[in-house]
Formats: C-alpha cells, structure tokens, sequence
C-alpha cells in the first residue's frame, strides 16, 4: 500500500526565554489511505503540534526540522502561499471546539461554500448544490434550510457535523480530527465517531486522530502513536500497544484509565 | 429508611424563566421533582450528560441556589430556607469542590489565605494556629507544606485541585459535593485525585455527592448512583446493579455509548503483567 502521509523524524521547537525548547521531538509515523491512526497522549505531550505542523499551522516563531510528505510531496519548507492550496484540498482539519471554529457571523451554508469556492471554480449554484449534498453526508436533517442557519442555532454535536461536511467538501485524502469529540457527551461522541468511520470508509480518506482518551482510540485507529513530553514513546499496530506496550509510559497510561466494567472494592 | 440517612432530598425543582423576545415568558424545568437520600459515610453519584440537571441539583443542596419547589433536609434538621446563623452552621458541614480549580480559587490569595478562608468565615481559630493547621491540610492532600506561601498559579492543575479539596476538608465537613471534580484532569492526575478522595473518605468518614458525566469514574467511586436525563432521575440504586444490569432504557443507552478499550487486548495485557 502507498503511504499517503509520512512523517519522519519532525522536531517542533519554540524560542523561550530560557533558549530554544522542543515540543515535538524526532516524531515518525506514516498514515495510509483508508487508515486512521491515533495520536494520544496527556496535556502539553506534543500531539497537537504534531498534527499542527502536518496542516503548516503552527505558531509564528516555531521551527520545524524532518520531513512531512503527503502524497510523496514535501511539505516542510513550502511558502504559505502554496501551502494554502494543500489545505482544505488535500489535507483537511478538524478541531475540539466547533463553536469557536466557526464564524458566529454566516450561516453555515455560507461558510461550507466558501471553503468550496476557495478550491474549486464553479458556479454559487453549483457550490450550493454541493454544500446541501455534505450536509446530507453528515446527517443534518431539512440540510437546504440548515444552510441558511447560523452556528449558535446548531447543537454542539450537529456543530461538529457541520465542521466535518466542511473539512470533507473538497474530498481531501487526509483528515486530521484534533479531539473531536472531547467536548462532547458520551452519546453523541459515539454518534460522530460512527460517522467518521462510516466517512472514511466510503472516501477512502487517511486519518490522524489525535485525543487523550485511550479508549476512542481503540474503538477508531489500526495503529497508534503515543506521546510524551514531545517524544514518541511508542508506535505500533493497536493491537499491540494495547495488548502488549512496549513502553511503561503507555501501560501507566492504560492502567490509569478507569474501567467501567470492573468490580471495584470500596 | 434507616436513621443513617445524612440528608434527604425530596422533590426538588427548579424553573428558570427567560424572556424571549416581544416580552414573550419561557419557563425551562432544569431539576424535576428529585429526590434522593445520601447516607453518613457514602458516595452518592448523580451522573447524565450536558444540560441534565445534574449541576442545578448540586448548587441547590449546597445552597448556592434557591429551588423553586421541595425540601432539604440535613441531619434531621429542615434546612431548605434555613437563614442566617443556621445556614452558616450548615455551611460548616457542606462544602463544595468544583470542576475547574483555577477559577475556584483566588488568584490573589496565598495557599493558607485559601485553605483558611472558611474557618474565618465560621469564626473558628483553627486548631495550633493558622500556619500549623494549613502544613496539616497540605500533608493531608499529598502537597508540600512548603509551598503555603505560593498563589494558585504557581501550582498544575492537578496540585490545584488538592488545594480545592484540602479547603473542602478545612471545617471538618460531614458531606463534599464534588462538582465534576475530576473531569478537567489528565488520566494519571485524575487516578491519583481519585484515590486520593477514596482515602480522604476512608479516614474522615464523611459523605460524598460526586457529580459527574462519566460512569467510568463513578464506578471507582460510588456506592449507589442516581442516573438523571430532562431534570428527572430516571434510575437510582446501588453502582453495581446500575451498572450491570440497567433498567431504565436512557441508563443503556450511555453506558452502551462509553468507548472501551477491545476487552480481549485488555485481558491480554494484565495477564502478561
């Protein structure tokens, strides 16, 4: 199988008062099409820069050494002016907070046709026609009238519905999902889920999930990075990570999860 | 039930009314007619998801919100509009740690100004003095002594949080409502908050009502749970039975929705161990 997205050795690092600091450290991993991999680790362990560095949007100040391809291009060291032809066409990304992700101002229709109309020539008509159809994709009941409505009308878990038609309008090969569902409620956590895996199946679409929560990993990734302190601790098959880690980093991290199927004695 | 019962909570509402626009009224029940009991020495859970009620419930019994409707009754004593030097006494047995420890605590304020603050509030000297009694509360919740003169920013999150359960512990209470206590917390920190107010309990014998949108902490925590969905309780009993055989079709419903981890990769990890 190609590889769609390969990483190797990335190092992040960020100019401090104290001198230069790494936040991600010789991180290498691959993602190919139709495969999720996940990204966990606790606060301040480097996977949202990794996953910021893929999209080139880290920070002002932050340098970047190693090699990021998608597709067999490199991106590192590419202006922004190309790099802004990659996002959104190729590479698309989803945030835990849809609410501050989307403009309060338009309606949803609006925001989903202009990242349309960003990359593709067409007519409104036509970029319309394909914003109602990737409302229909996500699950948005009556989609031609929810166009017309604006963020704060939308439930949190129909706000992440709509954030994900608009990552997915231009059919990019990769989907970055930066915690997606923390923010949401357990049933409706499973909802996008579900709907992300069912997305990605019918697409085709490469994934890089990114969360603190071991347990979504499971249930969504074939394979899993695990992150600590900007490195990487551990990289395998799920399977293994979760049934045999090699690294006591991860095994403390799974023990720490608490279980809802076990006896506990109080 | 029996005379163990720390406090009684029967038909608890509360009604927020909005105004729309054309002055047009909206009435929202937030808590519907709630009752529970939570006894000396117990974890009470209330779990559910966003919106459910849960939250409203908690502020109510800790008396940081008035209810509309129902009664409250602690140690025996009717304390629903209890007033004054009464509430105040109530107070001294009730407290309360929240979600998010950094806007609990004043940033201004030292660690022993903090952990003080609700024996000045009682008019209580504390016992061998004020910096005697912080060191104690400090070793108590696994922080270093120390560090009383320190400000909240000055510690992580989970420190933090100790410092919000250690002024819980100040008065001595006889029930903490833990708001969401553990939610914003890394795994690693929010298991060893966990084990730390298991052991907190285990020496001081006081009552828990342990707020929360995940099951899976309550399971490490409580002896019974109240399930809430639209302001009700749609089922109330011990972890286990709650757990493990639902009877209520919302309680299935979340616990189905919790991720797992493939259980056959679990077995298979703790048995190489």
């Amino acid at each position: 199988m190609s590889e769609l997205l390969v990483v190797e050795d990335l190092t992040v690092t960020f100019p401090t008062t104290r001198g230069p600091v790494d936040v991600v450290k010789d991180v290498s991993f691959t993602v190919g099409r139709n495969e999720t991999v996940g990204i966990v680790g606790e606060s301040g362990s480097g996977k949202s820069m990794t996953s910021l560095a893929v999209m080139g949007l880290l920070p002002p100040g932050a340098t970047t050494k190693g090699s990021i391809r998608l597709d067999g291009v490199e991106l590192l060291g590419r202006p922004d002016r190309e790099l802004r032809r990659v996002r959104g066409e190729q590479a698309s990304m989803i945030f835990q907070d849809p609410l501050s992700s989307l403009n309060p101002y338009y309606t949803v229709g609006l925001q989903i046709e202009e990242m349309y109309r960003a990359h593709r020539r067409c007519s409104r008509k036509e970029a319309r026609r394909v914003v109602v159809e990737a409302l229909t994709q996500v699950g948005i009941p009556e989609p031609e009238r929810r166009a017309g409505y604006y963020p704060h009308q939308f439930s949190g878990g129909q706000r992440q519905r709509v954030m994900i038609a608009m990552a997915l309008v231009c059919s990019p090969a990769l989907l970055i999902a930066d915690e997606p569902t923390t923010a949401l409620d357990v049933t409706v956590q499973a909802q996008i889920l579900t709907l992300l895996a069912g997305l990605q199946r019918d697409s085709g679409t490469g994934m890089v999930f990114v969360t603190h929560d071991l347990a979504v990993i499971s249930s969504i990734a074939t394979r899993v990075l695990v992150m600590c302190r900007g490195e990487q601790v551990e990289y395998g098959e799920a399977e293994q990570v979760f049934a045999a880690p090699r690294h006591d980093y991860t095994r403390m991290l799974l023990e720490s999860i608490p279980r809802i199927d076990d006896e506990v004695v109080l | 039930m029996s005379d163990d019962v720390l406090l009684r909570v029967r038909d608890l509402t509360k009604r927020f009314t909005t105004r729309g626009p054309y002055r047009r009224r909206n009435e929202f029940t937030a808590v519907d007619g709630v009752s529970f009991d939570v006894r000396l020495g117990e974890t009470l859970a209330v779990v559910g998801e966003s919106g459910c009620g849960k939250s409203t419930s908690a502020r109510i019994v800790a008396r940081l919100m008035e209810p509309t409707s129902g009664t409250l009754e602690f140690d025996g004593e009717d304390i629903t509009h209890a007033a004054g030097a009464r509430l105040a006494r109530y107070r001294a047995k009730v407290q309360v740690v929240f979600q998010d420890p950094f806007s609990s605590l004043n940033p201004r304020h030292t660690v022993e100004r903090i952990l003080m603050a609700p024996l000045d509030y009682q008019g209580i000297a504390p016992k061998g003095g004020r910096r005697a009694y912080t060191r104690e509360l400090m070793e108590r919740v696994g922080l270093n002594p120390d560090h009383a003169h320190r400000y909240p920013a000055q510690f992580s999150g989970g420190q933090a949080q100790r410092i919000g359960i250690a002024r819980a512990l100040a008065v001595d209470p006889k029930l903490v409502i833990c708001d969401e206590a553990v939610s914003a917390l890394d795994v690693s920190v929010q298991a060893q908050i966990i084990e730390l107010l298991r052991r907190l309990q285990r020496e001081s014998g006081f009552s828990y009502i342990f707020i929360a949108h995940d099951l899976a902490v309550v399971r490490q925590l409580a002896q019974r749970v109240a399930v809430m969905n639209k302001g009700r309780i749609v089922e109330q009993g011990p972890c286990d039975e709650v757990f493990k055989a639902p009877e209520d079709p919302y309680t299935r419903t979340l616990l189905a929705a919790i991720p797992r981890i493939n259980p056959e990769w679990d077995r298979r990890r703790r048995a190489a161990r």
